[in-house]
This record gives C-alpha cells, sequence and structure tokens, in this order.
C-alpha cells in the first residue's frame, strides 16, 4: 500500500522537479573525468545549467567540449564522476536521460539510403513515438526543409544536411538540447533561421547547451558561458559578468602630432598618428583628453570600443588558442 | 518497444531498398554454383544412395547463402554506419543494448531466410529436392541466419575499417563456408579432413539442414542441434556482452 502510494505520488510529480518538488538541474555534472590514452580529455569538472538557460561552453579545439558532450549523450563513458539530465543518471538511468536530450553532432553525419522524412520518420520512433508527423512537418518548416522532404540525403548539400541534423536533435522535442558547433560551415542564411528557432524553443522552456567558435554568437545569445581549456573550466560566469571581469574600455585616436610621454604606457597599438589606447575606466577618458590639450595635440578621430567576448576568452585560454 | 520495431524496420528498409544487391545478387551466385557443379560432377557423384546430386547441392547451397547474408547484413550494416557516422543517431537514441541485438539479428535473419528461400524456388527448375522433415530444415535455418547474424554483429563491431571486415569474411567465413559439406559429404574426405571437419561449427548447421530434406545426414541430427545452439548461444552472449560494453561503438 505504501508502495502504491509512493508509486503514484512519484508519478503525479512532473520530471523537471525532484521528489521535494523543488526544481531539477537541466544538467548536472560532478567532478567527470575522462582520459583517451596520455590525454587527459576532461579533468574533474563541475558544472551545473538550470532549466531554461541559454547556455555557452567555450574552448579552443581539444579543451574538451565535445568530450563532455559525448559523456552526457552516452555516445562516450566516463572514466570517473557524475553526470545527469534533469536528475537521470546518463549511465545508470541512460533510457531516461536520452529521452530528454536532443544532441546536434558536430560532423556532417546523414543515412545514405533515406530520404529526409524517412530520416525524421525513423529518429521519432527511436525515441518512441508513433505519428509524430505534425511536430516533423513544424521542424521541417522552421528549418526550411519543407520542400526537400522526399529528396535523398545523398542529394543534400552540406547546409541541408546540417539542418537535418538539427531537425533530427528537435524531433523528440527534448527539454533540453545540446548543440555542437551547429553553425559551423554554413551560410547566414541558415545561422540566423537556426538561432530564430532555437531562441524560440528557449523562450519555450527548452534548455539550450551551445557549443561554438563564433564568440559573438555566444556573446548574443547565451546567459551564462562557461570556458574550458585542456579538460578543465577556467571560467563559469553570467555573459555580463564575464564581459565586465574586463573593467574599462578601449579608444583609438588619430592625432595631429604626437602622444604626450605620460599616456605611453596605456598604448597597446601604434601606427602613423593613430594609437590605441586601453583605459581602467570611462572617467578616465576626461582625464585623457585634458592631457592632450594641455599638451596642445589635437584629436582628429576617436573611437571607444567596448570588450568583447573574444577578449575575455583570449584572455582566459591564451593568446596562443 | 517502439524503439527496437524501429531500428528493426530502418535495417529491413535499408536492405530493401538495396534489394537487387542484397537479395537478387546472392541467388543468382547460387544458382551460378548450382548450374556448374551439378553439370560437371551430377554424372560422377552420388553422395546419398537414391539421391541426385543436384538435388543433393540445393541444401548446402540455400544454407551457404544464408549464412553468407545473415553475415553479410549485420556486419556491413554496423562498419557502414560506424565508418559514416550515422551510428551515432542510433547511440543516442534511449535503445537497449539487446534491442540493438535483436533488431540487428533479426533483420539479418530475414535477409538471410530470403534469400534462401529464393534459392530454393530458383533451384526447383533444376531438381526438386523433397521435403521430409520441414521442422529440422526451419530450425536449422532460423539458427543458423541467427548464428551468423550474431557473428556479424561482433565483427561489424570490431572491424575499424572496410579491409578488417572484409578479412574476416574471406579468411574465416568463406573457409568455413566451403569446407563445410556444401558441395560433399565428409565420409568422402580423407580421415584427417574428416576429424577437422567436424570442429567446424559451419558443417553441423549444413548437415542437419539437409537432414530436414533427405532424411540422411553424415552426423545425427540431434548432435547438430546441440552443436550448432551451443554455437548460436556463446555467440549471442559474446555480443551482447560487447553491446553492453559499448566495445568500439562508445568511447
Amino acid at each position: 500500500m505504501v508502495l502504491w502510494i509512493c508509486c503514484r505520488y512519484a508519478a503525479m510529480i512532473p520530471r523537471n522537479l525532484d521528489l521535494f518538488g523543488l526544481m531539477l538541474p537541466a544538467i548536472d555534472v560532478r567532478q567527470a573525468r575522462k582520459r583517451y590514452g596520455q590525454l587527459q580529455a576532461l579533468d574533474g569538472v563541475d558544472l551545473r545549467i538550470e532549466q531554461g538557460e541559454f547556455f555557452g561552453l567555450l574552448g579552443p579545439n581539444g579543451a574538451g567540449k565535445t568530450t563532455l558532450i559525448n559523456l552526457l549523450a552516452g555516445l562516450a563513458l566516463p572514466d570517473d564522476g557524475q553526470l545527469s539530465v534533469l536528475g537521470h543518471d546518463v549511465v545508470k538511468q541512460y533510457r531516461a536521460s536520452r529521452r530528454l536530450l536532443g544532441v546536434v553532432p558536430q560532423e556532417l553525419v546523414f543515412d545514405p539510403f533515406f530520404t529526409v522524412r524517412e530520416t525524421l520518420r525513423m529518429q521519432s520512433g527511436f525515441f518512441g513515438l508513433r505519428r509524430n508527423d505534425t511536430w516533423i512537418n513544424e521542424v521541417m518548416h522552421h528549418l526550411d526543409l519543407t520542400d526537400k522532404a522526399d529528396t535523398n540525403m545523398r542529394r543534400l548539400s552540406g547546409g541541408m544536411k546540417r539542418r537535418v541534423l538539427v531537425a533530427q536533435a528537435l524531433v523528440h522535442k527534448p527539454p533540453v538540447i545540446v548543440l555542437d558547433e551547429p553553425t559551423a560551415g554554413v551560410d547566414v542564411e541558415l545561422r540566423q533561421s537556426l538561432w530564430r528557432f532555437i531562441q524560440q524553443l528557449n523562450r519555450d522552456g527548452h534548455t539550450v547547451l551551445l557549443t561554438t567558435h563564433y564568440l559573438e554568437e555566444a556573446e548574443a545569445l547565451c546567459t551564462r558561458i562557461a570556458m574550458l581549456k585542456h579538460g578543465r573550466i577556467v571560467a563559469l560566469d553570467s555573459t555580463q559578468n564575464l564581459l565586465s571581469s574586463l573593467a574599462g574600455c578601449r579608444v583609438r585616436l588619430k592625432l595631429a602630432g604626437y602622444l604626450p610621454v605620460t599616456l605611453l604606457p596605456q598604448v597597446v597599438e601604434q601606427t602613423d598618428g593613430n594609437y590605441l589606447l586601453t583605459l581602467p575606466s570611462y572617467q578616465a577618458l576626461e582625464s585623457m583628453l585634458a592631457e592632450l590639450r594641455v599638451a596642445g595635440v589635437a584629436v582628429q578621430e576617436m573611437t571607444l570600443q567596448q570588450p568583447d567576448l573574444e577578449e575575455v576568452f583570449l584572455r582566459l585560454v591564451g593568446r596562443a588558442c | 518497444m517502439l524503439s527496437f520495431y524501429s531500428l528493426l524496420y530502418k535495417e529491413i528498409f535499408r536492405v530493401w531498398k538495396v534489394g537487387f544487391q542484397t537479395v537478387l545478387a546472392p541467388v543468382l551466385t547460387a544458382l551460378l554454383y548450382l548450374l556448374i557443379f551439378s553439370h560437371v560432377l551430377a554424372q560422377h557423384v552420388e553422395v546419398y544412395p537414391g539421391v541426385h546430386y543436384t538435388a543433393f547441392l540445393i541444401p548446402g547451397l540455400m544454407m551457404m547463402a544464408m549464412l553468407q547474408n545473415a553475415f553479410a547484413n549485420s556486419s556491413s550494416s554496423l562498419i557502414q554506419s560506424k565508418i559514416t557516422g550515422n551510428i551515432v543517431f542510433v547511440l543516442l537514441a534511449p535503445i537497449a543494448y539487446w534491442e540493438f541485438f535483436a533488431a540487428y539479428v533479426l533483420a539479418s535473419m530475414l535477409r538471410g531466410l530470403v534469400v534462401g528461400i529464393g534459392v530454393y524456388l530458383a533451384a526447383l527448375w533444376f531438381a526438386q529436392p523433397p521435403l521430409l522433415f520441414p521442422i529440422w530444415i526451419i530450425l536449422f535455418a532460423i539458427l543458423g541466419s541467427a548464428m551468423l547474424g550474431s557473428l556479424g554483429v561482433v565483427a561489424g563491431m570490431w572491424a575499424e575499417k572496410f579491409d578488417q571486415l572484409a578479412g574476416f569474411q574471406n579468411f574465416i567465413i568463406m573457409p568455413l563456408t566451403f569446407l563445410s559439406g556444401v558441395f560433399y559429404s565428409i565420409h568422402s574426405l580423407p580421415p584427417f579432413w574428416q576429424a577437422l571437419s567436424r570442429f567446424n561449427p559451419f558443417f553441423y548447421m549444413i548437415d542437419g539442414f539437409r537432414y530436414g530434406f533427405f532424411g540422411v545426414s553424415d552426423i545425427s541430427p540431434w548432435v547438430s542441434l546441440m552443436v550448432v545452439g551451443g554455437c548460436m548461444l556463446g555467440l549471442m552472449l559474446l555480443s551482447l556482452g560487447l553491446l553492453k560494453s559499448g566495445y568500439k561503438l562508445r568511447y
């Protein structure tokens, strides 16, 4: 009787809450480690992504981003540590965790035997969904694939194949979507339509984990970002905090004369009367202009530059990357 | 279970899409063997009293085609998916390792059985072997194709290149098939080769299968059933164990 009541109670709890009605993290990674031969691909990664986040995972090639995604998706098995998707362990409860996860793989892979619609129907079936055509049609519509529904995968261009990969990851309406460099090598049109669709899904409550090499994409889309280097997280914060960690700004000047000696320590670049200077804050701009006025040097052009994610990225993971 | 049915459907659909190459081609190959060997040897060889050599050949060729195609189906599907990378779609899905195994093996069995039936129907034009014990025929056809389907899963997981799979096929499957008594009775072999043939599980499959047609065999069909059943079970456990561990699939 007690067991029956427990089972009934557990069945009534939405899948995004734990037994006490608290929000489960969309993704929870604890001390994940993975080694391939001599390479320590992941070295004790801890990461918690809340439901509804648009989360960015950045890092240079070989930092461990894809390894982490592979562990979450069950494509690789962890040497140590625990990973879960909405509270379901990816190894012990792999069926439940995989149902909740939609992964767009990095490589452009496809099954040459089938058409786009056949591919999406079969992928729906793999996730236990029958008669999923309404959603398949909607996904194809959002990804501009409707015209290609009955075309064999072999006949599609690279960009179209990439769209099908995204559609395959979404056929089962996963609450957690993982995009492993989905816009690598695709045209601007697809990139924009894809982001519109993914942002819509995110607004509807889907959690998104994105890895990308386009830092401006991560800056524009992600609310929080983790940076990986050599299998470790070197930064984990909101995008805004990461950007403001680079206090101050840069100013590009074109002068009708020489820069006063007192300002030389702030110079980053210098070419024929053009100077790029770093300032500790916007307030320092006023004193810099005052010094130029005192020195009698006229400003011909002036541009202010705000810090971007690329600077944060380069500072944290090193220019060599 | 829908995941399993979908994977099974995908595997069968794949065979159907290239049916010319997966079903018709092996039937034609078996018929060519039948045509050549029966024309050359039919007047000189009588393996079992009262059984025409052409009729004798048919069960062996059927079983050979079934075994080779059951093996080719699971192994080539897996290696192609691994090399092109589309295996990822199956690995990402909530499909249990035993569902994965069952779908690949059942699809292989189906292809093997369809090819076997195709060979039989086409061969009827040359000779009409009796069907004395259909239950033995069905039993060995199912066990043989399931065993080779399982072996195909193991080979498909193990191989990383088409070369390695071709090696497996050419240096293991082909010799075991040709030296299993498809074209002869092992009683016609010298004692050494006769003894060696008894270590070949393919011999038991063909001998037991042939018993179902003619009611005569080199060895008791019960012994063959035990050997084939044991090998089938061993390969099934090996294949399931490898799939469970993610051997060469989940790195």
